[in-house]
């Protein structure tokens, strides 16, 4: 069953138009994400969703009611779609009990603000005041007001932008499960695709006011349909590669194509950095590149190579489990299965 | 402000000046060492003078004995005192909470046409003293008077005291709050009830203070309006009687129910913190009004028509009607030089003064520091009336040959309006990239090399601008300016007073229309330091 449903979404500031025609499908209880750099129009997407924003033309469906076409936008008071603001936005001259009960009806309050402050796993602390709470407590917070009226959508806003790596990548881990929970859809904006690959279901890459690509994470991760959306979503080497049946020909060798699916005659292949192999000796279908640089991450190093061999880009990215003298030598070798790109 | 207290000095009161000294010396030494030890000192020696009144007014009463105290706050005059000012105060304040948020609220959260306009229009009502508009309404209608005529006056006059800071609020507030209501399902009309109004409390809540204060603190335009308050009560028993006993005592009343009132407001705005500015801050896409943009515009018409229309209609008509005096017509531009010569004078003086004490909040959150900056800023609670009576008790006790002298009416405009040139140093100071003193002394400079060549150079034009505005605030003082200036000098507020007195409207008003204009590029100033350069929150 569909929750919402986006169609042809055209919307603007004043006069420039920020999205061009916006398809996007979220199913009933799935966790979606739309990513982008900012100023691709995510932040306007939201609040056209939400109701801030009115669309230009298009449509947007929730749950088959109808929410903007365009014409006469719905109050944002009566659709029923929570938010999460990027800091929160908690009300400041309110307790967080009185914070999580704003949306609900007065009988309700007491009973449902204790459910949820359990269920963000802040139990007792419904009497301190907003700026008694740590960052990281403060967006629970947000995340319970937005879920105590039972929204049928959430709107995530970057929520997790203002907190450290650490906190941001445990909230984000939690948030989820709550969602899962307590199955609300949710749309998810944000230009980091580490959290946009691990929170969703579907991801949505909105490049300049359209969606470039949308999909499973994995799907998109491994089967971009351009260069761009490729590099968004991770650091990315573009091989040229010639298609003949179930290989690619590239020069690191034939390479075995990802999947069935269809591939063009001639474009480029996807090597993610843990691709390609480096060797100190020459092995069969490596190429010879000098280390330009070689940065430790703790789980790995990341190598900057410049291949000495024809048709290759100039700068290859591998990931190594061992560091590389910074101007020696070595061996960059691949391993499929690769996904090919039409184009060039 | 709590010492550590030793408790084997000599005697008490060496003890507690060691004691005093030590820490002040220990607070500065901790955070900026060597020459900026004097700052500490500085600032609160300028502080004590500038608390002093205080003690005065309450050295003046006790003089009064018991017996005299208890005839005077017994007789009927003092309940008919207080319930004057106490039904004015609520009158006026609830009319200028309820027009300052509306007009605020219109100006910056609705699609108005000509919303920039109307700011200025809407803030300019300042710049009519309150003695000037009272003078243009009883000018043009005999009818206007008493009561009802100070509630219009007076509201007139007051509410861009809470239109400014309530428009700054929701210009600067975060309007993500407000988002998430509508979004939890709350409608227009109880998201402003519960979210907007309650976070724009605090501004509410010290403009509407701004107002009371003003009110306790009047003396010109009840005079005129034939209305009784505790401030003219106080100016007649000095004036006529030459009492100066009984007005300190009612002087006390005054200054009691003023540090009352800043209570209450420190009360209100307790609970509240600070909305969210800056970065992360997203300005809310208008309101459309659709059918009530007519009648929004007609009120908003109708209440800048009232409070600056008919002022400056009183003013043209006068002017143009012409002289209609009996008496000696004196020098304009005599006035016009005494006016800004004693105003500038004293602008220079209290902005010098308020340099150390700004600096000392700006550069240290101590507590010492903070006391002593809310101390200065609780002297804006007292009346003018209040002030120039202490210092006339200065000078008749310590400094007879001071008495009526230009040093005393530049005395007390330095203390009337010492924490208007704070709140500017301050802003200044808020200018100054925080850690560019810190940078500057790790390049080897020196303190006082620091704030030569690097803090003053940034506050300069923050500083330029504080002396205009007390400057231009000073050149309007009406009350405090009639109980201090020297023998035979007219200010324009004086000679107007002078002209108004004799019901000579005619001859007064160039004087009144040369205060308003004035007035003006102090407004303007006060108007963009609220709400920040137009446009600057986009």
């Amino acid at each position: 069953m569909t929750g919402l449903s986006v169609v042809d979404l055209h919307a603007a500031h004043g006069r420039s138009p920020v999205l061009h025609g916006i398809d996007l499908t979220v199913p009933d209880g799935a966790l979606a994400c739309v990513l982008g750099p900012s100023g691709c129009g995510k932040s306007t997407l939201l609040r056209v969703l939400a109701g801030f924003h009115p669309a230009a033309a298009g449509q947007v469906v929730l749950h088959g009611r109808v929410l903007d076409d365009g014409r006469s936008p719905l109050a944002a008071e009566r659709r029923g779609i929570g938010l999460v603001p990027q800091d929160g936005a908690l009300f400041p001259h309110l307790s967080v009990a009185a914070n999580i009960g704003f949306g609900l009806p007065r009988s309700q309050r007491r009973a449902r603000v204790g459910e949820l402050l359990d269920l963000v796993g802040l139990p007792g602390l419904g009497e301190r005041r907003p700026h008694q709470l740590s960052g990281g407590q403060q967006q629970r917070v947000a995340l319970a007001r937005a879920l105590a009226p039972r929204p049928r959508l959430l709107l995530l806003d970057e929520p997790f932008a203002a907190l450290d790596a650490a906190l941001r990548a445990e909230l984000r881990r939690e948030v989820a499960a709550t969602l899962r929970q307590s199955g609300t859809t949710a749309v998810l904006v944000t230009h980091d695709q580490d959290e946009a690959l691990s929170f969703a279901d579907t991801v949505a890459v909105l490049r300049d006011g359209r969606i470039a690509q949308a999909g499973r994470p994995d799907e998109l991760y491994h089967r971009p349909t351009d260069a761009a959306v490729a590099r968004v979503l991770g650091e990315a080497n573009l091989i040229p590669a010639e298609v003949t049946g179930a290989r690619a020909d590239t020069p690191f060798g034939p390479l075995a194509l990802l999947g069935s699916a269809p591939a063009p005659r001639s474009g480029l292949a996807l090597l993610r950095p843990g691709q390609l192999r480096l060797t100190a000796g020459p092995v069969e279908g490596a190429v010879p590149a000098k280390v330009l640089g070689s940065d430790f991450r703790g789980h790995d190093h990341r190598v900057e190579l410049r291949p000495e061999a024809a048709g290759l880009p100039e700068v290859l990215i591998a990931a190594s489990d061992r560091s590389w003298p910074v101007g020696g030598e070595a061996y960059v070798g691949a391993v499929g299965p690769v996904h090919v790109l039409s184009g060039a | 402000m709590t010492f550590p207290l030793d408790t084997d000095g000599p005697s008490p009161l060496r003890r507690w000046r060691a004691t005093g000294v030590r820490a002040l010396v220990a607070a500065t030494r901790l955070r900026a060492p060597a020459a900026t030890g004097l700052l500490a000192p500085l600032a609160t020696a300028v502080v004590a003078v500038v608390a002093a009144p205080l003690g005065f007014v309450i050295a003046q009463a006790a003089q009064a004995g018991w017996d005299q105290t208890r005839r005077l706050l017994g007789r009927p005059l003092i309940a008919t005192l207080l319930g004057h000012t106490l039904g004015l105060t609520a009158a006026v304040t609830l009319a200028t909470a309820v027009l300052g948020f509306g007009a605020a609220y219109l100006v910056e959260r609705t699609a108005l046409p000509g919303r920039r306009a109307w700011t200025v229009a809407l803030a300019l009502p300042l710049a009519v003293p309150e003695f000037v508009r009272g003078y243009s309404w009883v000018s043009l209608f005999r009818s206007v008077h008493g009561y009802w005529g100070a509630v219009l006056v007076m509201t007139c006059s007051l509410y861009p005291l809470v239109f400014l800071p309530v428009a700054a609020a929701l210009r600067h507030g975060d309007a993500a709050a407000e988002e998430v209501s509508r979004s939890l399902g709350r409608g227009r009309l109880a998201t402003l009830c519960r979210v907007t109004l309650p976070l724009t409390r605090p501004a509410l809540a010290g403009g509407v203070l701004l107002v009371s204060l003003y009110l306790l603190g009047e003396y010109g335009a009840f005079a005129m309006l034939r209305y009784t308050t505790f401030a003219t009560a106080v100016f007649t028993q000095y004036k006529l009687g030459f009492d100066a006993a009984s007005a300190s005592l009612l002087t006390l009343v005054l200054v009691a129910l003023a540090l009352l009132l800043v209570g209450l407001e420190a009360w209100a705005g307790r609970r509240a913190r600070v909305t969210r500015h800056g970065a992360l801050a997203r300005t809310a896409p208008p309101v459309r009004l659709g059918g009530w943009t007519v009648p929004a515009l007609l009120a908003l018409a109708a209440l800048v028509g009232v409070s600056l229309g008919v002022p400056l209609y009183a003013l043209a008509y006068w002017l143009l009607k012409g002289s209609s005096t009996t008496l000696p017509s004196a020098s304009v531009l005599g006035a016009t030089a005494a006016t800004l010569g004693y105003a500038l004078g004293a602008a220079v003086v209290a902005t010098a003064a308020a340099v150390p004490v700004a600096l000392y909040g700006w550069r240290r959150g101590t507590r010492p520091a903070r006391a002593i900056e809310r101390v200065a800023y609780l002297t804006r609670a007292l009346p003018g009336i209040a002030v120039a009576l202490s210092v006339v008790y200065v000078a008749v006790r310590w400094a007879q040959p001071l008495y009526q002298q230009p040093p005393m009416l530049i005395a007390g405009y330095v203390v009337l309006f010492f924490p208007l040139a704070l709140t500017a140093v301050r802003a200044a100071l808020a200018q100054v990239p925080p850690g560019v003193e810190e940078a500057a002394r790790s390049l080897g400079t020196r303190p006082l090399a620091v704030l030569g060549r690097v803090t003053l150079p940034l506050v300069l034009p923050g500083l330029g601008a504080a002396v205009a505005m007390v400057g231009l605030t000073a050149s309007t003082e009406l009350t405090a300016t009639l109980l201090l200036r020297p023998t035979g000098t007219q200010t324009l507020a004086t000679q107007f007073w002078v002209y108004t007195s004799g019901l000579a409207y005619g001859a007064a008003a160039p004087y009144a229309a040369l205060m308003v204009a004035l007035s003006v590029p102090s407004v303007l100033l006060l108007t963009r330091r609220t709400l920040g350069r137009p446009g600057e929150n986009q």
